[in-house]
């Protein structure tokens, strides 16, 4: 009796989070696997929709509006990327000392990720706001002329692009900051030694062992990327036209406003092999790297 | 030499400073725009020095304060309702995941069931998936087949399910560094599986249920996107209220601010009280931990 209950503890122990992941989040992912199949709106019952089998993937290849937020998401997702990793990495190099202010700064620096995303982009539409918003009362106590944030559909791009940049640089700058101080001090000790430049230190050394962390940093934020909705939500919803409107944007518009569950399940699954694609890029990338540092490790200790 | 060094002492503090003002600044305007009337941030003669007043506030929780305020003509209970309804759901969803991941970790660990190598990928797949996409399932499911929308028990659910992968993997890191002496000890002294459970291993592991329950608490206050297709007007969380007041013209942006405040608070307040732990757990999955 003792024995068997003993066997049977880790089953119940893991059932209910078995139990809820299964109800909650696998079946939901397969279930819009099939609704992608269907042509139906949100009044309808799942059984009552028709089967149109591949025309959904057929029509959003076609449509013009899905390309354009399509390359939105892109431009978008590559553009805070590039720049939050130039920022992030660039802080991080000018601040690798070890001095008391630094754990208030990386509090202060957490604030932005905390906050909630709605009032994220609550904040910023009342800053780039036409005529009280920050940006242009002072652009006008200046003699500038102001500069229409968020009704232009370039400058609309590069709103939303400067707001996920305060919101998420500190994420980079962060982990930046963690790979560096965590660098063998053998290597730099010895550079230092043999005379090198402090920017010859940057790129010889600390940016090439920093590289593994950098990596998997970019794509962990290239994932994140894709998945903003909100702050562009309040901001712009979408507008002005699509110049705003990214996929996952997309996605909840096409459900809840044009009323098309299975377009919006097609669009899903896309969106979800897309960052599939990555992620498993990260994993492989990951695994490679694990693999070359226990075979040197190897090495090393066969020499030894 | 002495000199150089203080000039880039000052610089490097200057820098210091700066980055802490274009962090800070937003919150900080946000702030102080919920402290004034919306009369009073459309006129143009806006100054950085003004009478601050709590009205904007007042507003906001007209219904569940002791008093009635004056300058309050109707009293809209949306907003007071909807701060109970966050608080509700995000305490009930965090208390939930943080007992079944809990289990389910420990039972990972000590029954070496998947090892750690299948929890990360699960994680990091979670972690891929973006809410949008469950959005058109979720939406059908929870509404013709478990007939569960509007209620508080279908976003919990979701909620729950969307942290279990973190809550779980984060906590598996920790469970694997007590030691097994300790649970032997209890079991020789003839406790039962649940009794160590509970009273030898959650004990020791308390930094880390602190890291997994605000991150699962940020995530149920903060989610708009999946609460706004399921919640009614009833059960309606502060982010879809506030997604749901802001028109196109004419945002009373004192109140609305202030509603932005008061969502923004708790989340500021962990910040302040865990900052290592939240950092342990933004950064776990790009550095190894």
């Amino acid at each position: 009796m003792q024995i068997n209950a003993n066997r049977l503890t880790p089953y119940i122990f893991l059932a209910p989070a078995a139990l809820i992941l299964a109800v909650a989040l696998l079946y939901p992912i397969g279930y819009m696997i099939y609704a992608s199949f269907l042509d139906w709106n949100p009044s309808q019952r799942i059984g009552e929709a028709d089967w149109v089998g591949l025309r959904n993937y057929a029509n959003l290849l076609e449509d013009e509006s899905f390309r354009e937020s399509f390359f939105v998401t892109l431009k978008f997702a590559s553009a805070v990327v590039v720049l939050e990793m130039i920022i992030g990495v660039g802080l991080a190099l000018l601040l690798d000392r070890s001095i008391r202010g630094m754990s208030v700064l990386r509090t202060v620096f957490i604030l932005p990720m905390m906050i909630a995303p709605i009032v994220v982009g609550l904040m910023w539409r009342y800053m780039y706001h036409p005529t009280v918003g920050i940006f242009n009362q002072t652009l006008k106590s200046w003699g500038f002329e102001s500069i229409p944030w968020l009704s232009d559909s370039w400058w609309s791009l590069v709103s939303i692009i400067i707001a996920d940049i305060w919101q998420w640089t500190p994420f980079i700058f962060i982990l930046a900051l963690a790979a560096l101080q965590s660098l063998p001090r053998s290597a730099l000790e010895a550079a230092r030694i043999d005379g090198a430049s402090p920017w010859q230190q940057i790129i010889h050394i600390k940016i090439p062992l920093m590289m593994p962390v950098l990596i998997v940093t970019a794509l962990l934020r290239l994932i994140d990327a894709f998945k903003v909705l909100e702050v562009i939500l309040v901001m712009t919803n979408g507008g002005p036209g699509l110049s705003t409107e990214i996929l996952s944007l997309r996605i909840s518009r096409t459900a809840s406003e044009f009323r098309e569950l299975g377009v919006a399940a097609a669009m899903s699954n896309l969106l979800l092999v897309l960052l599939l694609i990555l992620t498993i890029a990260m994993f492989i990338y990951n695994k490679v790297i694990e693999n070359r540092a226990a075979n040197v490790h190897k090495v090393a200790e066969e020499a030894s | 030499m002495n000199g150089i060094f203080t000039r880039q002492n000052a610089a490097f503090y200057a820098l210091i400073f700066v980055m802490i003002v274009m962090s800070l600044g937003p919150i900080v305007l946000m702030l102080s725009t919920s402290l004034r009337l919306n009369v009073e941030i459309m006129s143009d003669t806006s100054s950085l020095l003004f009478m601050p007043t709590l009205k904007n506030y007042e507003t906001v929780l007209c219904n569940v304060l002791w008093y009635t305020p004056e300058h309050v003509e109707y009293c809209n209970p949306t907003f007071a309702r909807s701060l109970g309804n966050s608080l509700i759901v995000a305490l009930i969803s965090t208390v939930i995941t943080l007992i079944v991941g809990c289990m389910a970790a420990y039972a990972l660990v000590r029954f070496k069931f998947m090892g750690r190598g299948t929890m990360s990928m699960t994680t990091l797949m979670m972690r891929m998936v973006p809410p949008a996409v469950l959005l058109v399932p979720v939406f059908g499911i929870w509404t013709f087949q478990y007939g569960l929308d509007g209620t508080f028990a279908g976003i919990i659910l979701v909620y729950v399910a969307m942290n279990l992968p973190f809550v779980i993997w984060i906590l598996q890191s920790f469970i694997v560094q007590v030691p097994i002496q300790l649970e032997e000890a209890a079991r020789v002294d003839g406790a039962t599986p649940m009794q160590i459970f509970f009273l030898v291993v959650l004990p020791v592991i308390k930094p880390g249920l602190a890291a997994a329950a605000i991150f699962t608490f940020r995530i149920a206050w903060n989610e708009f996107l999946l609460a706004n297709a399921l919640l009614d007007r009833n059960t309606r969380t502060v982010p879809v209220t506030i997604v749901n007041s802001l028109t196109e013209h004419d945002i009373d942006w004192g109140v609305i601010m202030a509603t932005g405040m008061l969502l923004a608070i708790p989340p500021i307040i962990f910040t302040f009280l865990a900052s290592k732990q939240i950092i342990t757990g933004m950064t776990a999955g790009a550095v190894k931990g």
